[in-house]
């Protein structure tokens, strides 16, 4: 039993365990989404996070020995977005024949998102900080931080808030949608993807290829809206 | 071979963005520069099948990539139980908002009707 012990602590120190775990639990919780139509509820993202975030704590294993090999995966974040180019490509001249649409779209879904979230916020009495950090909560998680940061929220708030509004996309986009009878995928992708960031986009990657293609599109276009003007519309409040 | 190179372009591209972001605003996120650089650089036919193939590897994947930070913000979460409830339905409710105004935008902007419509 001690020996067990000794390779567990062993093991769980060294990159390979953060690494093993996600991939295993992923693949596991990935195959039941498969099996259940890909089912909203039973999102990917959400419950690898879920069981992971319990395997942890049970272990008493901290995120940064976790993150230490959990970090390879997080890495390919960043080619992943630079490979959103290639869809992209494929549909150049319809991207371009819609581009008016698809800008006014994105900069009016962007700008209901945020200000419905700082004005119910501001509604209910939350503290200004908190307001400031909900802004940037439909910009991917990294450049939320950073928008958070520079009008004054709270980075690691402005995380959070991105990550569960990407789930909430996630699970929620499918009913929203069918419920309103809007069936182009092109439409239901763009949106998932301007409200829903990444993980929306990837919901959406798995739904069509077009819905994924314009969801990359939509997480692209937010990005440079929002970093442009929420730190002017920040200091008018 | 040729998944590796799209790799390799793909990489290039995000250095790239990474020096220009430095460079110009440090806001935008080099991965973002990268991707709107090499949306253009595909007019470029030798990147074209590389990169297809090195997409089509790591884009179905897209939804693992993001388990990681999940997991730190999930281990965080005492920072929304702070503000309980409320907060959790004011991200709901903004969410739904932004993707009902996004969608009802496009959807009406979706088939202007000229004859420029029928080219696709």
């Amino acid at each position: 039993m001690t020996d067990f012990v000794e390779l567990w602590i062993y093991l769980s120190a060294t990159p390979l365990f953060g690494l093993t775990v996600s991939l295993s639990v992923y693949v596991a919780v990935h195959s039941l989404y498969t099996r259940l139509n890909q089912t909203p509820i039973a999102n990917p993202v959400l419950w690898s996070v879920v069981v992971l975030a319990g395997l942890l704590q049970m272990t008493r294993t901290p995120y940064q020995t976790y993150f230490s090999g959990a970090q390879f995966i997080h890495f390919l974040l960043g080619p992943a977005v630079v490979a959103l180019a290639w869809p992209l490509w494929e549909r150049r001249a319809e991207l371009r024949y819609r581009a008016k649409a698809l800008v006014l779209a994105a900069t009016a879904g962007g700008s209901a998102a945020a200000g419905s979230a700082v004005l119910f916020g501001y509604l209910l009495g939350l503290p200004d900080e908190v307001l400031r950090s909900l802004a940037p909560k439909s910009v991917t998680a990294p450049v939320a931080m950073g928008i958070a940061e520079r009008i004054g929220g709270i980075p690691a708030l402005a995380a959070v808030f991105a990550v569960v509004t990407g789930m909430l996309g996630a699970l929620s986009a499918r009913y929203l949608f069918d419920r309103l009878g809007i069936q182009s995928p092109a439409v239901r992708g763009f949106a998932l993807g301007t409200a829903s960031h990444g993980i929306g986009a990837a919901r959406a990657m798995q739904v069509h290829p077009d819905a994924g293609a314009y969801a990359g599109l939509a997480l692209g276009i937010q990005v440079i809206l929002a970093s442009l003007t929420l730190p002017l519309v920040a200091k008018l409040f | 071979m040729t998944m590796l190179k799209g790799f390799a372009w793909i990489l290039i591209f995000q250095c790239v963005g990474e020096v220009v972001a430095q460079a110009v605003s440090g806001l935008w996120p080099g991965p973002v520069i990268g991707m709107l650089t090499l949306a253009f650089a595909l007019a470029y036919r030798p990147l074209r099948e590389p990169v297809s193939s090195a997409a089509s590897a790591l884009l179905p994947h897209l939804s693992l990539l993001f388990v990681p930070i999940g997991v730190g913000v999930l281990l965080h979460t005492e920072l929304i139980a702070r503000s309980g409830w409320t907060l959790l339905g004011v991200l709901v409710v903004s969410t739904w908002i932004g993707m009902l105004v996004t969608a009802l935008v496009l959807r009406a902007m979706w088939d202007p009707p000229t004859g420029e419509a029928q080219r696709d």
